[in-house]
């Protein structure tokens, strides 16, 4: 399954929808239609969100992740937890519970996704240094990765050319389960907990770095409840965590930028705040900004459909939990300082999804027919027709997807 | 293709926040289209320029725009106070725009230059009392 090009993030369980088109409405790139009173997700144009998730009251849209019981399948088993996990529990003091938790749920070795997070910022504060073309965009939300790559072309070369913080834990926690297990790579098995399934789909998938990081991606709602029984027999922990307040920053929103500059950056959460920004730096209408950290989720990475705790109170969490550490831990001895480390060697390729044609003068033509189209709907945007809005109805008629007698309300001519 | 895509906008001047809703409209289609990124920048601001300037000069105006297979034509026409003096309004950094206009970032000046600048020709046409028409083409 990995590298799979095929690989969806999102999936309809079709038992479970009533075609009540609120998911439709709320996805920010019009990936989905109803079709015979079903959700149908156009996979070409889904950024991997979660709005569609989070919009369905019926739990129709499911998340695509790996089976926690995969783990199994390797002799020697590490976790990559991602920071926003540290957010999710009550009454939480110590990281190094939730760590000597996973531990106990049956993994040899745990590598925290904030240290990668943490030599991420630090060579971001050097390729800033470098005058890149401003302002950079960062590249971490791979959602937001996703949207620049299908809408927003011109932008692509203001993003952060990085991998992401998983990316660097996963090689570098491989590399230590080699050397501390003695064990040949096959038998290790590197598994990330996610908050999201748009960083699920970035690693099956490969997204500026290489599919093969990690052997699996496992949702954090599934591995929390396990890890609460495991915690509780938790009594005296050990002091596992690696990581700082810069690390665990990245959870949340702003996060990341504080661990890079001290002033001159913009960070915007929520997909259609991450929207605005992008029509603004593409019209050159944002200006004295550096650098420009958006997050696809509300409040950031703690805002991820795949976490238990609402995003507020989990940030809260994290905030409380920064007392106690210091401001970052990057005093590794395996520090990599190459630069091709970061920097992304598979680059992402530009997706074209919204063209009405590969050809120019043929995609003038079926905008013509578009807007004359388009002048004869009602313009209510009803949704009855199973697109998301009048103007996306007409472009699918034009692109032969459905019939024009799928709108009951148009004006019928003749 | 004998007949170019026609849209039409008011553009409201009463409505900052609304500002902009125009060029943004047009820069969607261009990229529907496939026009290269590189030229939807011009248009887009070039465009947003106008939207701009009667929305802060001229209480409001249209937008009449003509996408044919080789340009795009852009014409911004208002029925505000017009200019006096168009080679002084076309000079970089003139503008005449009131303070709580530059404290919101508009009025520097750059206006009717960047218009200009990111067009492939442009006619500006005013009378004071009447109003003021820009036309811009802009080539594909
Ligand atoms: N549509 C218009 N109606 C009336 N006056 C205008 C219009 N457009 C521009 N002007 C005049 O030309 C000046 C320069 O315009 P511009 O270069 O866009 O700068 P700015 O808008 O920042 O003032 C304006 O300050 C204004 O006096
Ligand atoms: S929100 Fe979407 S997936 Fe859920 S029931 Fe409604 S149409 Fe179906
Ligand atoms: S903001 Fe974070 S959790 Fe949300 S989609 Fe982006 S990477 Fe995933
Ligand atoms: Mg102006």
């Amino acid at each position: 399954m990995l590298g799979d090009k095929e690989f969806h993030t999102v999936r309809l369980d079709s038992d479970r929808c009533k075609g009540c088109i609120n998911c439709m409405k709320r996805c920010p790139t019009e990936a989905i239609r109803v079709r015979n009173g079903k959700a149908t997700i156009l996979y070409d144009r889904c950024i991997g969100c979660g709005e569609c998730i989070r919009a369905c009251a019926h739990q129709a849209k499911r998340a695509v992740y790996d089976p926690f019981d995969l783990i199994h399948d390797y002799e020697y088993k590490v976790a990559l937890p991602a920071p926003s996990l540290y957010g999710q529990f009550h009454n939480l003091d110590d990281i190094n519970v939730v760590l000597e938790g996973l531990l106990k749920l049956g993994f040899d070795m745990v590598y925290e996704v904030a240290q990668g997070a943490e030599l991420i910022s630090d060579f971001t504060r050097k390729y800033m240094a470098g005058n890149p073309k401003k302002p950079v965009i960062s590249s971490a939300c791979p959602a937001v990765v996703e949207l620049i790559l299908i809408r927003f072309h011109r932008l692509k070369e203001n993003l952060l050319p990085v991998i992401a913080p998983v990316d660097v834990a996963a090689k570098l926690a491989r590399e230590k389960a080699v050397r501390e297990s003695g064990l040949p790579p096959e038998k290790i098995g590197v598994f990330f907990i996610s908050p999201c399934p748009a960083k699920v789909f970035a690693l099956h998938r490969g997204l500026g770095a290489d599919a093969n990081l990690v052997d699996g991606v496992l949702a954090e709602s599934e591995v929390y409840f396990r890890l609460l029984d495991a915690m509780k027999s938790v009594k005296n922990p050990r002091p596992l965590a690696q990581c700082g307040i810069v690390g665990i920053g990245w959870a949340s929103s702003g996060g990341e930028s504080a661990g890079v500059l001290r002033d001159n950056y913009l960070a915007a959460d929520g997909v259609e705040n991450c929207i605005s920004v992008l029509e603004e730096i593409e019209d050159e209408k944002i200006q004295d900004v550096d650098f420009v950290e958006l997050n696809a989720c509300p409040g950031g990475c703690v805002g991820g459909v795949l976490n238990i705790e609402n995003p507020f109170v989990a940030k809260a969490r994290i905030q409380a939990l920064r007392k106690y550490m210091p401001v970052s831990k990057n005093n590794l001895k395996e520090v990599p300082h190459e630069k091709d480390f970061y920097l992304w060697n598979n680059d992402p390729e530009i997706m074209p999804v919204f063209k009405l044609d590969q050809n120019m003068f043929v995609a003038l033509q079926k905008m013509q027919k578009v807007e004359e189209l388009l002048a004869g709907l009602p313009r209510l945007d009803c949704g009855a027709c199973g697109a998301p809005s009048c103007r996306a109805f007409a472009e699918d008629v034009v692109n032969g997807l459905v019939p024009e007698s799928a709108c009951e309300r148009r004006e019928k001519k003749g | 293709m004998t007949e170019p895509i026609r849209l039409h906008f008011e553009v409201d001047g009463e409505n900052f926040a609304s500002a902009g809703a125009a060029s943004e409209a047009v820069k969607m289609r261009l990229k529907q289209i496939g026009v290269d990124p590189a030229v939807v920048r011009k248009v887009s601001i070039a465009m947003y320029e106008g939207e701009i300037n009667m929305v802060i000069h001229a209480k409001g105006g249209r937008a009449d725009v003509a996408i044919w297979p080789t340009h795009v034509e852009l014409v911004l026409s208002d029925d505000g106070p017009g200019i006096a003096d168009i080679d002084l309004a076309m000079q970089e950094g003139y503008s005449t725009a009131p303070d709580a206009i530059r404290s919101l970032g508009f009025g520097a000046g750059m206006g009717l230059p960047n218009m200009k600048k990111y067009s492939d020709e442009m006619k500006l046409e005013s009378e004071v009392g009447k109003g003021t028409t820009v036309t811009m083409r802009i080539n594909l």
